[in-house]
């Protein structure tokens, strides 16, 4: 088998065992990378000879450039810090190299992590790997795209509405979203920082499971991460997983395009098969999650954003005053779906409409937690489709921002209430990718990618090419 | 007709802990530009703040001592506005919950109320040179408290000595120098002026860029003025933010407020809400120094008048060296007398003057040789009882040296010994002077009167 096709656990095993060199996979991987027409990476990283053991050694990854690595770019897919050199490491990246990890490159991504295609990006869209004349999927949609191309076993990505789970569902592969607070957001850009939390995209939950136990856990420097403890999510994913109880609510997914209801209803056919049980949940305020995440989100980044000003790093516009300077900076720093969100989140956190629009916002939030919480205490997960349609053409919805960010419709619940949720690709409808996605309870990774592994092994999704 | 003066009253005071507010630069004053900088008080991307404990603590004590209700569950909110010297483009404040509210001062004997102490970082200093701005993040984070009162002053001198009491405070709670020269204290009052008997406020102007105590009392005189010239006139006072032009004197306007800016507050959802357990409100109750009107009534108690227990709470190095002093001398009128009206700048080691105020007390030395000592002491830095062998000030009280110097002066004045002796009594006062002379001015006074008595007979 050829050195791409191999997943990150196997590749750190045969380095282990001296089949081949960390050189010899970098430079696999290296090379796909760099010939790759998807236009996944935005900066590929160098060979360091640095030989460390560890859970991760000598496994390349690829990292979203909006999660710092030290001495590399981060440009968050965006003129304004298009130079911008990262002083320090992110908490998740210090660990992954402590542990042996590489880092490849940093991917694609749409700007701020703002959209649902990778269209948005400065650096142009991502092609999807099943069909370069459609989207990967957004916004870690670099990352889900060379996981796919076998362009790196394993990639970070970060996602603050669905934006590690909707990619890896449109280039068919794993992508976990695990519970807000698990891994730190420190060197995380932020977008929305009560939603925001760093993913894994991989071709196994293996993968996904051994990333995550070695980057997971409480970091002092991020205040809302939490001292829950990481248990070795590798090894206990190898054990029996049971009969599970799991969810569907049927008015949520009721908008979901036919092909994709159609080959949903086939999974959960699969899914009872293998044993287990399909019941149907009501989520009485499953219409008010778009519209609530959006006015959430909209609003902390229009805050998180406010400092990228030309004072002190990244794209400057001069101009005659300080405030000239700032106003052209941003002007032609940003793109037209940054611009959009920054003031649409001006707005709704303005006197006079805070307490219509952010203020709403905030308590439905409250009851759709609860309401959640709630439903989970009834199944094991709930089930959904990943994304309502399957990964559309480059530009068909880019000048359509609400067609647009229907896309996060099944994905959001899972930001607004910090529950870890993962998508399994479903296999192809029409030649194109489609993905399910599971959530579990808050802290319970670990049946949540039993499940999964489970599911990759005996359901027939099993990505091994 | 009559006008009065409402003024309230918004003061932000750097704390002075080791670290910045959210992150671990330190808090230094005078360093070399951009010294004490790291990517969080940069305001780079990725960065979270991390909350520093001692500043919550000293905030906590601040409002305590102002006799603030506790907000046990207090949130961090951001304030957004765009400026250079702000580096994420929001200041992290409390908003709708303050660690502290509805408190009161007592500024000589009057009642000031306290609308609400909160946490909150300070922002970069701008340098202007030349054409150029430049900002020096050194400031950035560090940490403030913000204290707003409620309209309750009335006028310059109100104000004036509200700060310094303020100020005396913030010292005594070891929370902060509290200097305005060096921005460590600030004040922008807000004045209004109505009519008197008016129960309705004027419209209120907030006067920045007072520097000083001096600035304070001069820029709300002005302000006042102003308003009473506008009114009496029959104008309309506007609403407006007000710079303080230290050189001219005068107040100019900085913006004019038709409408208030909008901060666009909300929560921040990078820090949990600050949750203040009983325990640690107890602790830092239990941990509290003495405040100042306590010292003050203390003083009092323990036999200082009045005046002098105001000084020795007022200056509060002075004071506790009082205490130091007064602890080796169980004296306290006579200690608070030495303290007060013997020291200037310079503080001798507390046991020394101890040892000269003991000295007297017990007839060793004179008073006039003890002040003398001090001076040395201060100067050289000897010890007071090395100064007082050297100088050989030692006081002779020994009965027999002293009728031996007694005699000698008879000898050489037996005139007036013959008037003395034959009852011109007022002549022992001439011989206890000549007794001093030969004896150095180091005889005992009191034992020399005694012996001059007694061989009277």
């Amino acid at each position: 088998m050829e050195i791409v096709n191999l997943f990150g656990w196997e590749i750190k095993e045969k380095i282990e065992r001296g089949e081949i060199s960390e050189k010899e996979v970098f430079d696999a991987f290296y090379e796909r990378a760099s010939s790759s027409s998807l236009n996944t990476f935005i900066t590929l990283a160098e060979w360091r000879e640095e030989k460390k053991e560890g859970k991760l050694r000598g496994i390349p990854f690829g990292i979203k450039d909006n999660i710092l690595v030290k001495g590399m770019k981060n440009t968050c897919g965006s003129r304004i810090l298009h130079d911008f050199i990262a002083p320090y490491d992110a908490t998740c990246i210090e660990r992954l190299k402590k542990e042996g990890g590489v880092i490849l490159g940093k991917t694609n991504m749409d700007e701020f992590a703002m959209g649902s295609s990778n269209e948005y990006s400065a650096f142009g869209p991502v092609k999807n790997p099943f069909d370069p004349e459609r989207v990967p999927g957004g916004s870690s949609g670099g990352s889900a795209a060379a996981v796919a191309n076998l362009e790196v076993p394993i990639a970070l990505g970060s996602d603050t509405g669905g934006s590690v789970r909707q990619p890896a569902a449109f280039c068919g592969v794993f992508g976990l979203k695990p519970t807000y607070g698990r891994i730190s957001r420190y060197g995380l850009v932020a977008f929305a920082s009560s939603l925001d939390q760093i993913g894994i995209i991989a071709r196994t939950v293996k993968d996904i499971a051994l990333t995550l136990e070695v980057i997971a856990g409480y970091d002092p420097m991020d205040s809302t991460s939490s001292p829950e403890g990481v248990p070795p999510y590798s090894k206990i994913i190898e054990e029996p997983c049971g009969y599970k109880t799991l969810g569907v609510p049927e008015e949520l997914i009721s908008g979901c395009d036919e092909e994709i209801l159609n080959a949903f209803q086939r999974t959960l056919e699969i899914l009872q098969r293998l044993g287990h049980k399909i019941v149907r949940i009501t989520l009485p305020h499953a219409k008010y999650y778009l519209p609530t995440y959006e006015i959430i989100a909209m609003a902390e980044a229009s805050s998180n954003l406010a400092r990228y000003d030309g004072v002190r790093y990244g794209l400057r516009v001069e101009g005659e005053s300080a405030e000239e300077i700032i106003e052209k900076t941003r002007m032609r720093g940003f793109g037209p779906e940054v611009k959009r969100r920054i003031m649409v989140g001006t707005y709704v956190l303005s006197k006079g409409y805070r307490e219509e629009y952010y203020g709403k916002a905030q308590r439905v939030r409250t009851i759709i937690k609860e309401e959640l919480e709630e439903a989970l205490r009834e199944v094991d997960f709930i089930i959904t489709p990943t994304a309502p349609f399957l990964p559309f053409k480059l530009g068909e919805r880019k000048e359509d921002p609400i067609k647009m960010y229907l896309s996060d419709v099944f994905t959001v619940f899972a930001n607004l209430a910090g529950l870890p949720a993962i998508s399994i690709p479903g296999g192809r409808i029409n030649g194109l990718p489609w993905g399910f996605q599971v959530t579990g309870r808050a802290w319970d990774e670990e049946n949540l990618l039993t499940f999964a592994y489970h599911l990759e092994r005996e359901g027939g999704w099993s990505l091994r090419q | 007709m009559e006008f009065e003066a409402v003024i309230g009253m918004e003061l932000h005071v750097q704390l002075k802990t080791e670290t910045k507010l959210f992150c671990s630069c330190r808090v230094e004053f005078g360093a070399p530009p951009n010294k004490n900088v790291c990517p969080v008080c940069l305001g780079m991307p990725g960065v979270l703040p991390v909350l520093n404990k001692k500043a919550v603590e000293h905030a906590l004590r601040v409002a305590i001592a102002l006799n603030c209700r506790i907000n046990r569950e207090s949130l961090f909110a951001r304030k957004n506005y765009f400026y250079p010297d702000l580096p994420k483009g929001y200041q992290i404040t409390q908003y709708t919950t303050p660690i502290g509210w509805n408190g009161w001062i007592d500024v000589n004997g009057k009642k000031i109320r306290i609308k609400r102490v909160h946490l909150e970082e300070e922002s970069a200093k701008t340098v202007l040179e030349g054409d150029y701005a430049y900002i020096d993040f050194n400031r950035a984070g560090i940490p403030l408290v913000e204290i707003v009162t409620e309209p309750d002053l009335t006028s310059p001198g109100d104000a004036v000595q509200f700060v310094k009491t303020l100020q005396t405070l913030l010292r005594y709670l070891g929370v902060s120098d509290a200097d305005m020269e060096k921005g460590q204290l600030r004040c922008e009052p807000n004045v209004s002026v109505r009519r008197r008997g008016e129960e309705k406020l004027g419209i209120r102007r907030e006067i920045k860029n007072l520097n000083s105590i001096r600035s304070l009392e001069r820029g709300i005189r002005y302000e006042i003025d102003q308003q009473i010239k506008i009114l009496s006139s029959g104008g309309e006072v506007e609403r407006a933010t007000l710079l303080w032009d230290e050189k001219e004197e005068v107040t100019r306007p900085m913006r004019m407020k038709e409408e208030e800016e909008d901060y666009r507050y909300f929560p921040e959802p990078d820090l949990p809400p600050l949750l203040l357990t009983e325990d640690f409100i107890e602790e830092v109750k239990k941990t509290m120094p003495e405040l100042p009107h306590e010292r003050k009534e203390r003083l009092i108690k323990e036999g200082l008048r009045e005046y002098d227990a105001d000084i020795l709470t007022r200056d509060l190095e002075r004071g506790r060296y009082y205490d130091e002093v007064v602890s080796l001398t169980s004296d306290p009128p006579e200690t608070a007398k030495w303290v007060i009206t013997e020291l200037k700048e310079k503080f001798p080691p507390a046991r020394e003057l101890a040892w000269i105020i003991n000295a007297v007390k017990e007839g060793k030395i004179t008073r006039n040789a003890g002040k003398e000592i001090l001076k040395e002491i201060i100067e050289k830095g000897k010890p007071a009882e090395e100064i007082v062998k050297e100088k050989g000030m030692t006081q002779v009280s020994d009965e027999e040296e002293i009728r031996k110097l007694v005699e000698q002066a008879f000898e050489m004045h037996p005139e007036e010994k013959e008037r003395l002796f034959s009852g011109e009594r007022k002549l022992v006062g001439f011989f206890i002077g000549e007794v001093m002379k030969l004896s150095g001015r180091r005889a005992n006074p009191g034992v020399v009167k005694r012996m001059i008595e007694e061989m009277l007979g």
